[in-house]
């Protein structure tokens, strides 16, 4: 059931389908077909402007890969970048199964973010099992609150989320930014700056405590490391899954993304939906925010995941929305970020021509009309009708 | 503390909080234009900085030694840097008209497709330090010696010289600046008073209407959009060839969503978004101001205003927000 990437022929409206294996291996090699296209067409025309800047596309591409999987390194790299971005991605499909489009994973992740350095470097004397844990749930709530102000904004005052998300991202960035500023201006610095960072360029929060560092899984000599984080992006795509699929919530949630009006005569809250909707899409992201923090940079820094949550859409409708297929389209997002400066390094060609790739990958999922025209693709089966586009 | 000084900060704050909300009522016009037609466009963020890129580069090009001097001179120099500005934000416009109108893509992601696409072309073509001949000029300079003004003497450290400092801030601007306030005073007039105001205004709250009285909404708002690129492709230009001279990366720094906070602010309306981005200036001026009189309080938050109010008013605690009511929506013809 989760593996109807693309087309989403919705289980609980169209029972007549015949559910042989053949018949569903079909329809999900049918789901691959059009991102995978997507992800094809934007490379090529990715090549054309590297021969524009009169660089070797094969080279690039090479570098790419290499910098991506085969070396030791940028492997660990890949994983590290992925596990963010399935959490992001998670929190915008979430949100969109009900019908919101959470543009705000950006503000959402950098509550996270500071929540979990505060809780890192704050408090003191715990046990590290429990440092963690607390700094992960706390900072997972903060992103979930964050949202639920959007959601309740949505619900109550019928606030469109996608301008309040927006606004909120700038005002968490602000306040953020507010929190760990210097002073280097000759203002006071931030209540949670860094002692040690007023003299240094970057505004940063004390370094987290040990305790309340994610735990190593795998080391790279000399001092690479690979955290347990991608763990936690997995039991959540799991969690989120049984969520959506198998709970009185998950359908109500899902029935309110098709229609507000019938999940209103249904019974449902849809009120109570929409704020649980946000609160569990900004749950997601406050972690994203929380395991770089906790994982990755050890406090927070300003600008530490600029993008990530638009990343977040990307990675989310390249996979259909669909909570397993994120993980692989934030693989490929994690690896092409990972593979960045190899490919700069081997074949002089910058490195945000990732970020254009990204972008025309989101381009061409989205308008499936496109590539299907490119590659003469017919429209098939009964979910082809039920674009993403139209969800709304 | 020098005599003059507060005399000279009300004129740098003017002048600030001109400068600021230049772009950002350009983009707000960008946005009205959009939404009124029935599109949302959050992409004014990347329009902005891409027309900023390729106005600057146009610069840059024409600015090169081999170019023959007579497209060096100045005016026509400037003139085709502004209008590839111009180009670059009407076609990015255009590229959000075909992809939700044509394709019926989301909207929002449509525009989200943009300001990625902006961001990543604009890094990848980027060239450090790359000269120019110099950006927009002056359109009037200050008729007014300040020799031959009057001394104002209103305190022990405020000293005015009229008409001097008037004409400081009158004049001395450039030509993209007094453009702005003609296209405010323009729109809000053609949206309201003209066929094509109604028609506009029309298709965003009810097509299907508009449609059966035989308006052919679709090229309506492909029409719209490109204008509406434009005007946001003339904000980004003007921080390269006017404000700034320069091109840095990301230098639009959420000037675009800005300008949706404003559009919003200012109700859907050209003159309340020039209020908006003038009273969101003047927020960020007087707080740089502030700062250097020692006044200290944190310029993030000050930031955090134009969001805040902005979900104040559309949340309806003050007064009440009233988008376009088809905006947003795909509108599909029958039959």
């Amino acid at each position: 059931m989760a593996t109807t990437a693309q087309s989403r022929p919705a289980p609980d409206v169209s029972p007549q389908h015949t559910t042989t294996l053949w018949a569903q291996i079909w329809s999900v090699l049918q789901g691959l077909l059009i991102p995978i296209l997507s992800v094809i067409t934007a490379i090529i025309l990715g090549s054309i402007l590297i021969l524009l800047n009169g660089r070797d596309p094969i080279t690039a591409f090479e570098g790419l890969f290499e910098g991506a999987f085969l070396e030791p390194r940028g492997l660990l790299l890949t994983f590290r970048n992925m596990t963010p971005l399935i959490l992001s991605g998670l929190a915008v499909a979430f949100a969109f199964k009900s019908g919101l489009l959470n543009i705000g994973v950006q503000g959402q992740l950098i509550i996270g973010s500071v929540m979990a350095a505060w809780i890192g470097f704050a408090v003191e004397g715990l046990p590290p099992a429990i440092h963690v844990t607390l700094a992960i749930v706390a900072a997972a709530l903060a992103g979930g609150l964050w949202a639920a102000i959007a959601g309740a904004l949505k619900a109550y005052a019928d606030a469109h989320e996608v301008i309040t998300t927006i606004m909120l991202n700038y005002i968490a960035a602000q306040f953020a930014g507010w929190l760990i500023s210097t002073g280097s201006d000759g203002s006071r610095p931030g209540p949670l700056a860094s002692p040690e960072a007023v003299t240094d360029a970057i505004a940063r929060t004390p370094e987290i405590l040990p305790s309340a560092r994610l735990p190593v899984v795998y080391t790279v000599p000399p001092n690479f490391e690979l955290h347990a984080g991608i763990f936690i992006a997995i039991i959540a795509t799991v969690a989120i899954t049984f969520l959506l699929y198998r709970t009185t919530f998950g359908f109500s949630l899902r029935m309110a993304g098709y229609s507000p009006s019938a999940a209103k005569y249904a019974g449902v809250n849809v009120k109570r939906v929409t704020i649980m909707t946000m609160l569990i899409a900004g749950c997601l992201a406050g972690l994203a925010g929380g395991i770089q923090t906790l994982g990755v940079n050890h406090g927070y820094e300003a600008n530490q995941s600029l993008g990530l949550g638009f990343d977040g859409i990307t990675v989310a409708f390249l996979a259909g929305n669909n909570p397993i297929g994120i993980n692989f389209s934030a693989l490929l997002f994690g690896a092409m970020d990972a593979g960045t400066t190899r490919m700069a390094l081997n074949a002089n060609v910058a490195k945000e021509l990732i970020q254009v790739i990204q972008a025309l990958i989101l381009m061409f999922v989205a308008a499936d009309q496109i590539i299907r025209r490119i590659y003469r693709i017919r429209a098939t089966g009964p979910g082809a009708r039920l674009k993403i586009s139209q969800n709304k | 503390m020098s005599e003059t000084e507060l005399g000279l900060a009300l004129i740098a704050t003017i002048n600030f909080t001109i400068r600021y909300s230049v772009p950002i009522t350009l983009g707000a016009l960008s946005g009205i234009l959009c939404e009124r037609s029935g599109i949302v466009n959050i992409g004014i963020e990347g329009m902005m900085l891409l027309a900023a890129f390729t106005g600057f580069m146009a610069n840059v090009t024409l600015s090169e030694p081999q170019v023959s001097p007579a497209l060096q001179a100045a005016p026509v120099r400037l003139t085709l840097a502004v209008a590839v500005a111009l180009l670059t934000g009407g076609l990015l416009g255009l590229l959000h008209a075909v992809l939700s109108i044509q394709y019926k893509v989301d909207q929002i992601v449509s525009g989200t497709v943009i300001n990625i696409l902006a961001l990543g072309l604009t890094g990848y073509f980027y060239r450090l330090n790359a000269p120019t001949l110099g950006k927009l000029p002056n359109l009037i300079d200050n008729p007014f010696g300040r020799d031959s003004s009057l001394e104002l003497k209103l305190a022990d450290n405020l000293t005015l010289y009229l008409p001097y400092d008037i004409g400081r801030i009158i004049f001395d601007k450039d030509l993209i600046t007094y453009l702005t306030l003609v296209i405010v005073f323009v729109l809000g007039w053609a949206l309201f008073h003209t066929t094509w105001g109604l028609r506009t205004r029309s298709i965003g709250e009810n097509p299907r209407a508009a449609d059966t009285l035989g308006i052919n909404v679709y090229r309506l708002q492909y029409t719209n959009l490109f204008l509406g690129g434009m005007l946001a492709g003339l904000g980004g230009g003007f921080l390269t060839l006017a404000a700034v001279g320069l091109f840095e990366q990301g230098m639009t720094t959420g000037r675009g969503f800005i300008a949706l906070a404003v559009m919003i602010f200012g109700n859907w309306r050209p003159w309340g978004a020039l209020r908006g981005a003038l009273l969101f200036g003047f927020a960020t001026a007087l707080q740089g101001q502030l700062q250097q009189f020692g006044i200290d309080f944190p310029h993030q938050l000050v930031g955090m205003l134009p969001y805040i109010l902005t979900i104040v008013v559309l949340a309806g605690f003050v007064g009440r927000a009233q988008p376009p009511a088809f905006s947003g929506k795909v509108y599909e013809t029958e039959g």
